[in-house]
């Protein structure tokens, strides 16, 4: 034992003498140690093909850092007060710790719970009703919206341009100076695109890297004959809508996805979330309705689901889960967190 | 800290002079922001058609400064204060029956801005062409291809992010008839797919008329625009009952199939 301890100290030396000789010529507040091999896109194993072609949109290390920085700046906002990064915390895998729904501009609330952001490259619609149908589109949706950031986009590109980094960026990036919608949202995309998540322990499990404990297995069990019909591996979403029988909040009367498509069999639908990272992605629903996974298996078990005419008929008469399987359940779905994604030093605010 | 980072900046600027090591720019140098005219910032001495968009309320040349003299056919006043549209996917076919279709073919126009009135389709064939057809709005394929540039930036106001996609055509006012706040009149027709998409593919005729395009001849189509026709054919708009339409549905796909004829010939100046 203490031989191995002085094994791992001689073989900790040459990292630790590098790492100090490394601080001498790095500046501390600019971990700037990216390289282009860090920003290249990759298809996790056992993932379908993605739905975003990055080769419409090659990744560079200049592009990755100019997408990082817009998504982390308040100027995104009206009154620079709000970026991307304010509802999307990196610690709660960029959905919005403990806020029901999205906070914004002046005090504002939205209407539903900002969501986490992973994965994004393999969604084909976005938002929780499914409204903007490109990865490069998705974040002009809070840029615009009143209660969130309130920006007018052209008016943001003339304060990027009056900038003075951010012409240099772009062109860093772009190969000209010039700033426009697509190239500001072609480097978001470069930095929200990236955001792979695929180092769960779900995800070593299926890689032989891993063994579930009993009750980690049953939950999965479970959540193979009962969940994953809209939950499917390995997104964990079907990315499609649904109607889950949440009773509709009468001071909002969310008609989720008829907002968009102004049918009718899709009222109080919304897109089917992915499970990953729901340990620690609270509050939950499209509206935050529910603190914590009991709550939601609760909601699925309890018989009292909202019955409406398009209630999916999968719940029809609600999903039965005994309390062992619900504590199986949640013991799988913490299974799910990426310690590695929510802790990579590339996805913070520098 | 910021020298330190403006050294490195500078270090890289040089690298890449230097040793060329970055990758070549992804993009060629897009039009700036709000592109008054971006398909045709020159006038072409030939192989070209120019089109003029010539904006009216029923006979009165329009005028955009919000103040209510027009009347449309239910007997509503009322004023324009915007009136914008996309022309897209323009092709010409000649009396020989061969179809030209125009590459990138996106054009913004804004009554408000004169630069954007006149166009020009530049590098076609000579020939002598005899009818046109053209979408009034965006095609479903653009509202799906991510963040686009020139006439189609997002940034040039004819964009729903919400539920994203572009604004067909969008008329603004107001009418002591309405009864929105202020009596204001918005009429913005969007969504691309679905029932209530607000695309309308049109022909307007060239009667008698044609379009003779060679090396040196740009012939000039005059274009009418009539918002009154937006208001009265093939459905009669009351501004009492449908004022703010902003939501695609039966209402924005019905105001669709009203401006699908808002377009005439008038003539066209070889």
């Amino acid at each position: 034992m203490k031989r191995l301890g002085i094994i791992a100290a001689i073989c900790a030396l040459p990292v630790m003498i590098v790492m100090f000789i490394g601080s001498c010529t790095t500046d501390p507040e600019i971990p700037d140690t990216l390289d282009e091999e860090d920003v290249k896109f990759r298809i996790p194993q056992g993932f379908p093909t993605p739905n975003y072609d990055f080769a419409l949109n090659p990744i560079t290390l200049d592009g990755f850092k100019l997408g990082r920085k817009l998504f982390y700046d308040p100027k995104l906002s009206r009154d620079n007060t709000i970026s991307c990064g304010f509802c999307h915390q990196q610690s709660g895998a960029f959905a919005h710790i403990n806020h029901q729904v999205s906070h914004g501009i002046d005090g504002l609330l939205g209407t539903r719970n900002a969501p986490g952001l992973w994965n994004l490259a393999w969604n084909d619609k976005f938002m929780w009703d499914g409204g903007i149908p490109h990865l490069e589109l998705q974040p002009l949706g809070p840029i615009d919206n009143p209660v969130e950031m309130d920006q007018d986009l052209a008016a943001l590109l003339l304060e990027l341009a009056a900038d003075p980094e951010y012409p240099a960026l772009f062109e860093a990036a772009f190969g000209t100076d010039t700033i426009t919608t697509q190239r500001m949202t072609k480097a978001i995309t470069q930095f929200q695109g990236l955001m792979i998540s695929d180092n769960s322990k779900y995800d070593q499990v299926q890689r032989g890297e891993a063994t579930f404990t009993q009750q980690e297995s049953y939950g999965l069990a479970t959540f193979r004959s009962k969940c994953a019909s809209c939950h499917t591996e390995p997104l964990f979403t079907d990315r499609s809508f649904h109607n889950n029988g949440l009773r509709p909040e009468p001071t909002i009367m969310d008609a989720g996805r008829m907002m968009i498509t102004a049918d009718p069999s899709d009222s109080m639908k919304f897109k089917t979330p992915s499970l990953r990272n729901i340990a620690i992605t609270a509050p939950y629903m499209h509206d935050g309705r529910y603190e914590t996974l009991m709550e939601c298996m609760n909601h699925y078990s309890g018989g009292n689901l909202y019955q409406s005419a398009t209630l999916d008929p999968a719940l029809s008469a609600g999903i039965p889960l005994t309390a062992q399987e619900k504590s199986d359940l949640i013991a799988f779905l913490g299974t799910l967190t990426d310690y590695t994604f929510i802790s990579d030093p590339k996805f913070a605010e520098q | 800290m910021k020298t330190t980072f403006r050294f490195a900046v500078l270090a890289a600027i040089i690298a890449s002079f230097t040793f060329g090591c970055k990758p070549d720019p992804v993009d060629p140098e897009p039009t700036p922001v709000n592109p008054t005219n971006p398909n045709s910032p020159n006038i072409p001495t030939g192989n070209a058609i120019g089109i003029s968009f010539e904006n009216f309320v029923g006979s009165d040349v329009m005028l955009t400064d919000d103040v209510v003299r027009y009347q449309n056919l239910n007997g509503d006043s009322f004023s324009v204060e915007t009136f914008k549209y996309y022309v897209s996917n323009i092709s010409f076919t000649d009396n020989l029956g061969n179809t030209w279709y125009e590459n990138e073919s996106y054009h913004l126009i804004n009554a408000e801005d004169t630069a954007s009135l006149v166009i020009y389709i530049d590098s076609m064939p000579a020939g002598t062409y005899t009818s046109m057809n053209f979408m009034i709005g965006v095609d479903s394929a653009r509202n799906v291809s991510g963040a686009q540039v020139g006439a189609l930036d997002p940034a040039n106001g004819m964009f729903w992010t919400w539920n994203s996609g572009y604004i067909m055509a969008m008329y603004e006012g107001h009418s002591p008839s309405s009864t929105a706040s202020f009596g204001l009149m918005i009429f913005h027709v969007a969504g691309f797919t679905g029932q209530y998409a607000g695309q309308r593919w049109v022909a307007p005729s060239f009667g008698a008329n044609t379009a003779t395009v060679d090396a040196s001849n740009v012939p000039l189509i005059h274009m009418k625009a009539d918002l009154n026709e937006w208001f009265q054919s093939p459905s009669v708009v009351d501004f009492s009952s449908m004022n703010v339409e902003n939501v695609a549905g039966p209402a924005t796909a019905m105001l669709a199939d009203n401006f699908a004829d808002m377009f005439t010939v008038l003539g066209i100046d070889n």
